[in-house]
């Protein structure tokens, strides 16, 4: 294998271990103002993702300077192409970061409203967004010859493209509902398993309705023709959205959350390999598209980079594992006293 | 207004806003590392509430670090998407081995040391925030490597119509960039210690908590001092440095505009740019411009006439900043001093004690100052002598950079006077 596909693989699984990782206090976000009913409750949430959201966010950081390290034209063409759309995920992002430790800062009702707001706001919008940025990556944006963007914001706001954003909205607040129940006791938790028991069929369709969709609006499925064998990818999905059912519904929060992560990281992989071997497709023309030729970087800086990766991706993901198993407990009344808490 | 200079003017922005907090976050990780080692090796409680007193500040003003650091690394994509195709096989993955190697490593460390406190054991707990403080530090060198190339290009060749890694080596053991480092980093230090000083100064003259905030101020002056010290001597050569690899920055930095040897250094001056000279000039000392720049007083220093109009930088800001930073540089190594000196009796100087309330505003001008000078300096290049800021800038409508720098400017704005409302709140709070 070349050192470009390489990259490009690893440029996909770096997008999946983002959507599952952030995907859950994304979700849990999402979910705060549907679950949480008392002062005590919200807390629950931001105590739930005290411990990780940050870490879970620099998977993001990571992937979009991994897409500048390795093919720097795909990074340029993409993040300026959907300039208004990036500005609004930074934005969101801005004021969602901000919420853990400014809410408990100061003791006024308005003033956590105004954070829980912020939370809701700038946990949804990233889900749609990213949806709908990815949704629009798998079905090719109109670059030109000059490899310049030609078209706005709403160009990115097409069916397909609204389609991905829903996708990504209901698997993370599947998934963050999974979370709450890992992390949460008594009502609470079971309203958790109760809300991941509702999304999951509502969920699981759509995954159907989008695949269906994605067979008439895309190309995705012609690499997939190609090299039947590649199929097994959605074995990832199908096989999560089956189990994640059975495990919720045995009270199993860890198994249940863990095959909603397949369903996330599988399903945003069979998009990536259905774009392959270009990153960012034009949907003027095929000899439009960003692929690994025309925007990887060269040979030395891609070899240094994987030297880097597997070095340190490792070493990240071994005090990641323990930094969950070091606060895998449900939050208690008493992490909502202990004095650090958010 | 068009795309370049709106976008311009949102990166400066951006970077200015994100770099209040970041200095911070460098120094005062530090701070509260030495305050929980101390706390573990003595068993001594007061050290303990230091960590967490301290600690509590760090996070409030870490928070906004960090936030304000996701639109950097994206900023050039959305904007300088020429920059980034030209240099990014090298700037990229400069900022793809920061958030690798280093930002994994202080984001989740920060969190397992805010929810540690009782899981974890002393000994460990307090090697988190050391984590944090190296990671942190760690960062900054990826970050200003990064710079560094932008200012110093190295270890590339033009290949494939754009700058093409040649030696991966080259660019990490850029000495221009090093010294940037030392001198931000350092910089950083005397900040968190002036912070540290004033917020106990505060405390002071009302007479609360004495001993602990008397503590508080002698670690913040020790690490101040020494800073300050470090910060002016290397400052000093890496003044030699933008001299011999910058001399269009050099000269606007002293606004000197006619090449000539033993130039003398005018404490006052008045740049007028427009017709290419100094519209007052005094208390000049001989040969001095020669001597600091490069360690002779026969030097040649080249003016600003030597180079193309389109080649000079704005000479009025990049000046004004110099000067700016290296009075307050000044100051502050007066006030370490002066603190140094009355380090035993600091109670019984209430003046000393108020000015440096006052003095906390000082190193965050002087390092933006200094940074003014670094980027404003630079131009009209974006990467020195290789790519004009013209030519970088992404083909996209001005109304979309209108309409994100205005949100860029309501949304930090508001941010940042929120975040300085905590951290005034939380400095006032007496230590639990």
């Amino acid at each position: 294998m070349d050192l470009g596909t390489i990259w490009f693989i690893l440029w996909g699984v770096l997008w999946a271990v983002y959507f599952i990782l952030d995907g859950f206090d994304l979700g849990l976000g999402t979910l705060l103002p549907f679950l949480a009913k008392t002062d005590d409750e919200k807390r629950v949430f931001y105590n739930a993702m005290g411990p990780f959201w940050d870490g879970n966010e620099v998977w993001l950081i990571t992937a979009g300077g991994v897409t500048f390290a390795a093919f720097p034209a795909t990074y340029a063409v993409m993040f300026s192409g959907m300039y208004s759309a990036l500005m609004l995920l930074l934005f969101a992002l801005i004021i969602r970061g901000v919420c853990f430790e400014f809410r408990s800062k100061v003791e006024s009702p308005g003033w956590k409203k105004l954070w829980d707001t912020c939370l809701f706001i700038g946990s949804f919008a990233p889900a749609l967004l990213l949806g709908v940025a990815f949704a629009n990556i798998f079905k090719g944006i109109p670059i030109d010859q000059d490899h310049i963007f030609q078209g706005t914001l709403f160009t990115l706001l097409n069916p397909y493209g609204l389609a991905g954003g829903i996708l990504f909205v209901l698997m993370f607040a599947h998934h963050g509902a999974l979370w709450l129940a890992i992390k949460s006791e008594g009502s609470l938790r079971l309203r958790a398993f109760a809300m991941a028991a509702k999304l999951w069929p509502i969920m699981a369709g759509w995954i159907v309705l989008f695949l269906v969709f994605s067979m008439f609006a895309t190309n995705l499925f012609s690499n997939y023709l190609r090299w039947p064998l590649l199929l097994a990818i959605l074995l990832i999905p199908v096989g999560g959205l089956v189990l994640t059912k059975v495990y919720a519904a045995k009270a199993r929060a860890w198994a249940a959350w863990a095959a909603s992560a397949a369903v996330i990281g599988g399903t945003a992989l069979f998009g990536v390999m259905g774009i392959f071997p270009a990153l960012l497709p034009s949907s003027l023309s095929p000899a439009f598209s960003m692929t690994i030729e025309n925007s990887a970087s060269s040979p030395l800086t891609l070899s240094i980079m994987l030297g880097v990766a597997l070095v340190f991706v490792p070493v990240v993901i071994a005090y990641q594992i323990w930094n969950f198993r070091t606060f895998r407990h449900p939050v208690t009344k008493e992490d909502l006293d202990y004095e650090e808490a958010y | 207004m068009d795309t370049l200079m709106l976008s311009r003017l949102q990166f400066a922005f951006a970077t200015f806003i994100h770099f209040i907090f970041v200095p911070l976050t460098l120094g005062l990780s530090i701070l509260v590392a030495y305050m929980e080692t101390k706390y573990v090796r003595t068993g001594d409680e007061t050290y303990k509430k230091m960590a967490k007193f301290w600690g509590k500040l760090f996070l409030i003003n870490f928070a906004l670090g960090v936030v304000t650091g996701i639109t950097l690394e994206f900023q050039f994509g959305t904007n300088w998407s020429r920059y980034s195709m030209y240099v990014g096989d090298i700037f990229g993955s400069l900022l793809a081995i920061e958030a690798t190697a280093a930002f994994f490593l202080e984001s989740t460390f920060v969190a397992v040391w805010v929810f540690g406190w009782k899981v974890l054991s002393k000994k460990f707990h307090a090697a988190c925030i050391w984590i944090v403080a190296f990671a942190a530090n760690l960062s900054a060198v990826w970050i200003i490597l990064a710079n560094g190339f932008m200012q110093n290009p190295v270890g590339y060749v033009i290949r494939n119509g754009r700058a093409e890694l040649d030696s991966f080596y080259a660019v990490i053991t850029n000495g221009f960039a090093w010294s940037q480092y030392v001198h931000t980093v350092v910089g950083s230090y005397v900040l968190a210690g002036f912070f540290v000083m004033g917020v106990s100064a505060w405390h002071l003259l009302r007479k609360q908590n004495i001993d602990f905030f008397t503590r508080s101020f002698r670690i913040g002056l020790g690490f101040a001092l020494v800073a300050a010290f470090v910060v002016a001597i290397q400052g000093h050569s890496h003044g030699n440095e933008v001299a011999r690899l910058q001399p269009a920055k050099l000269a606007a930095m002293e606004s000197h505009w006619e090449t000539g040897r033993n130039v003398p250094m005018y404490l006052l001056s008045i740049p007028d740019e427009k017709n290419e000279k100094n519209s007052l000039e005094a208390i000049g000392i001989p040969s001095m411009l020669s001597i600091l720049a490069f360690n002779d007083p026969n030097a040649e220093v080249k003016g600003l006439k030597d180079f193309a109009a389109e080649d000079r930088p704005p000479v009025t800001l990049t000046f004004l900043s110099f000067r700016l930073m290296v009075g307050l540089g000044t100051l502050m190594i007066i006030l370490t001093v002066w603190g140094f000196l009355k380090r035993k009796n600091l109670l019984d100087n209430p003046g000393y004690l108020k000015l440096m309330i006052w003095a906390i505003p000082a190193p965050y001008l002087a390092l933006q100052a200094g940074w003014a000078v670094a980027e404003v300096g630079r131009q009209p290049w974006i990467v020195y002598g290789l790519m004009r800021t013209k030519d970088a800038v992404s083909p996209i409508a001005a109304s979309q950079v209108a309409v994100s720098l205005a949100a860029f400017v309501v949304v930090y704005l508001l941010l940042a006077a929120l975040d300085i409302y905590l951290l005034a709140k939380f400095a006032r709070k007496s230590p639990a």
